[in-house]
């Protein structure tokens, strides 16, 4: 399959959304640029556990507990062994993936509901283990651990916002981000993602045709893992903060959230979730001071009713609308 | 040894609220193939709807009686209202929906009757001929009624019509739909029982753990855990998953790692399980058609 020719003004399109992503931390105040910090970061959580449960067809409740482990290692190797914090992203990364693909093996074993529980009861099970007597002395027990954002390199002013730990650390995820995107990218379009998708859609017929099921599965959950774990090290490190109370199985609830939102089985989807989890609760709590999870319950149902496949799936679907003569979006890659 | 035993009984009246709550889960999941949510909290809400009965001076069995009835009923207005639209949308969509529920109603819960925990009274006298060293008539009492529910909707599903009409609506909604059954009321149906029987569950284990909003959540995993071990398509199995789930966690609990990791510890088992007999103790071996 040749890439579809780009037009000019495709490319100016992404320049100029280049420059308003360079620009837009000088444009708010500090505390918003913590939230599109975790904008960022939830992007490429809800993008890793995206992998799994949209191209792969594994559900996964447990996502939170990959994030709470890449949190910690980050956190617990700064904090402990003195590590550079950007030096701690790969190696959240890659404890991340084996533990990950570890628990792809049970998971071979169960589909659907079943594996819903077994990764539900991981999520459960991580901040208990976390709080463990025995461990405390690495993890700071029910306290967590208290980090220092990290100095950004150099100091300047511009447009009169001050370039601080918060928006160095911006810069710092986008390309983290970025880089992440392009990894996923290049995982999915070619050989390994149409694997994937064969064995979500049909794994009978994805054998038959010499896909190696069991290999693949699991190393989509480690990949995924993976994903969620560099995510999670930037999550402490953007926090400065962890404890095992901040990673509930609320939170891979929201991952789950997040994917559904953006849209299954799309990448650019999870740039929507990520914006849906973090901004709507605020939303909410603006809207209703008494009940604000009631009002973010009836924007999830209501947006399903609207979008049963996601906000990418509704862009899908509006562009096959307006331009009945292209083809339709192949966001699948 | 009456340590043990002390912690076996009290595992197995811990066991039947798991296993009603079990029960609700299956009770959808057979008319829909959905695990709900949401059960827990709907579960807590119609809680909340018989203690604002009883605070308003009804005594304990009518408004235990008119609650399972208002729970039939939302249990079946909001399959109507709420899921109908999204019946026929792919499975995580309902999923989604089902946590949308979940939070709309405990935060409804926590609006309408305040985060404040409450006491809720126990139907069964303090002081009986069945209360021993070993468990509370309270134990005794709800594991009764458990029982009661299970053998009821034994008795539904096997000698009545629309207990029929349900079953095949389950099992084949396609025949069942041209036989002039209508499918999807019988799922409808299918969530009232549920809600009700969750409504049950929530009354019997209110007054051990005491009623706030957030009272069901971990009932409701090992609920989940509970009808997954017994086999997800299997009433009986359901109860008999909450029983074991319960007696573990308990003897676990005391002997072998402590409170601390007892829920961890509970569940690395039944993931273990469910690796090595992946439908469940009691569950169906599901065949497919290449």
């Amino acid at each position: 399959m040749t890439p579809p020719r780009r037009s000019k003004a495709y490319w100016i399109a992404i320049a100029l959304a280049a420059v308003a992503l360079l620009v837009l931390p000088f444009l708010v105040k500090n505390y918003r640029v913590f939230q599109f910090n975790l904008v960022l970061i939830y992007a490429i959580a809800v993008l890793g556990l995206n992998i799994l449960t949209g191209f792969n067809g594994q559900i996964s409740l447990g996502h939170g507990a990959f994030y709470a482990i890449g949190a910690y290692a980050a956190a617990v190797l700064m904090d402990r062994a003195g590590m550079p914090y950007w030096a701690t992203l790969p190696v959240a990364g890659l404890l991340c993936f084996a533990l990950g693909y570890l628990m792809g093996f049970p998971a071979l074993r169960l589909g659907g509901h079943y594996l819903a529980l077994a990764t539900f009861a991981l999520a459960l099970a991580v901040p208990q283990l976390l709080k463990y007597k025995k461990i405390e002395g690495l993890t700071g027990g029910v306290q967590g651990i208290v980090l220092a954002k990290p100095e950004p390199p150099f100091t300047f002013r511009f447009l009169d916002q001050p370039f601080n730990a918060d928006r160095w650390l911006y810069f710092f995820t986008l390309a983290v981000a970025a880089l992440m995107f392009v990894l996923a990218w290049n995982l999915l379009r070619g050989r390994i993602g149409r694997a994937l998708i064969a064995i979500r859609d049909h794994p009978i017929a994805a054998t038959a045709m010499g896909i190696n099921l069991p290999v693949f599965k699991s190393m989509a959950f480690g990949v995924s893992a993976a994903f969620t774990g560099v995510a999670g090290a930037l999550g402490a490190i953007c926090v400065a903060f962890v404890s095992p109370d901040s990673f509930t199985v609320f939170l891979s609830i929201t991952f789950l959230v997040g994917v559904v939102v953006g849209g299954l089985a799309s990448i650019p989807g999870a740039i929507f979730g990520a914006i849906f989890i973090q901004f709507v609760p605020n939303i909410a709590g603006d809207i209703s001071k008494s009940a604000p999870w009631a009002i973010y319950g009836i924007f999830l149902i209501g947006l399903m009713y609207a979008m049963p496949t996601g906000v990418m799936g509704m862009l899908g679907k509006l562009r096959g609308r307006w331009r009945p003569g292209a083809a339709p979006a192949s966001s699948k890659g | 040894m009456d340590a043990l035993l002390h912690q076996m009984f009290s595992g197995l009246a811990n066991g039947c609220i798991y296993g009603s709550v079990a029960l609700a889960l299956v009770m959808i999941y057979q008319a829909t193939h959905h695990i709900n949510f949401a059960q827990g909290e709907m579960a807590t809400f119609s809680t909340f709807i018989a203690w604002a009965l009883m605070q308003a001076g009804w005594p304990y069995w009518v408004a235990f009686f008119a609650t399972v009835a208002i729970s039939f009923l939302g249990g079946l207005l909001v399959q109507r209202i709420i899921l109908r639209p999204v019946e026929k949308a792919p499975v995580l969509t309902n999923v989604i929906v089902f946590i949308g529920l979940l939070v709309i109603f405990n935060s409804l819960a926590g609006w309408i009757f305040e985060h404040t925990i409450k006491a809720f009274p126990s139907p069964f006298p303090q002081k009986s001929v069945l209360a021993t060293k070993f468990f509370t008539s309270h134990d005794v009492g709800s594991a009764a009624v458990m029982l009661c529910v299970l053998g009821l909707l034994y008795a539904f599903f096997r000698f009545t019509p629309i207990g029929l009409a349900m079953r095949a609506a389950a099992q084949n909604p396609d025949s069942a739909r041209l036989v002039g059954i209508r499918v999807s009321w019988m799922l409808a149906v299918g969530w009232g029982l549920a809600a009700a029987i969750g409504a049950v569950a929530g009354m019997m284990v209110a007054p051990i753990v005491y009623l706030d909003p957030n009272m069901m959540s971990g009932i409701l995993l090992y609920g989940f855990a509970a009808a997954l071990l017994g086999g997800i398509d299997n009433p009986g199995g359901a109860v008999v998953g909450g029983f074991i789930v319960g007696v573990l966690e308990n003897l676990l609990g005391a002997y072998v790692i402590g409170t601390e990791l007892k829920l961890s510890v509970a569940l690395v088992l039944i993931v273990g399980i469910l690796t090595l007999k992946p439908d469940g103790l009691f569950g169906k071996q599901v065949v497919t058609r290449v």
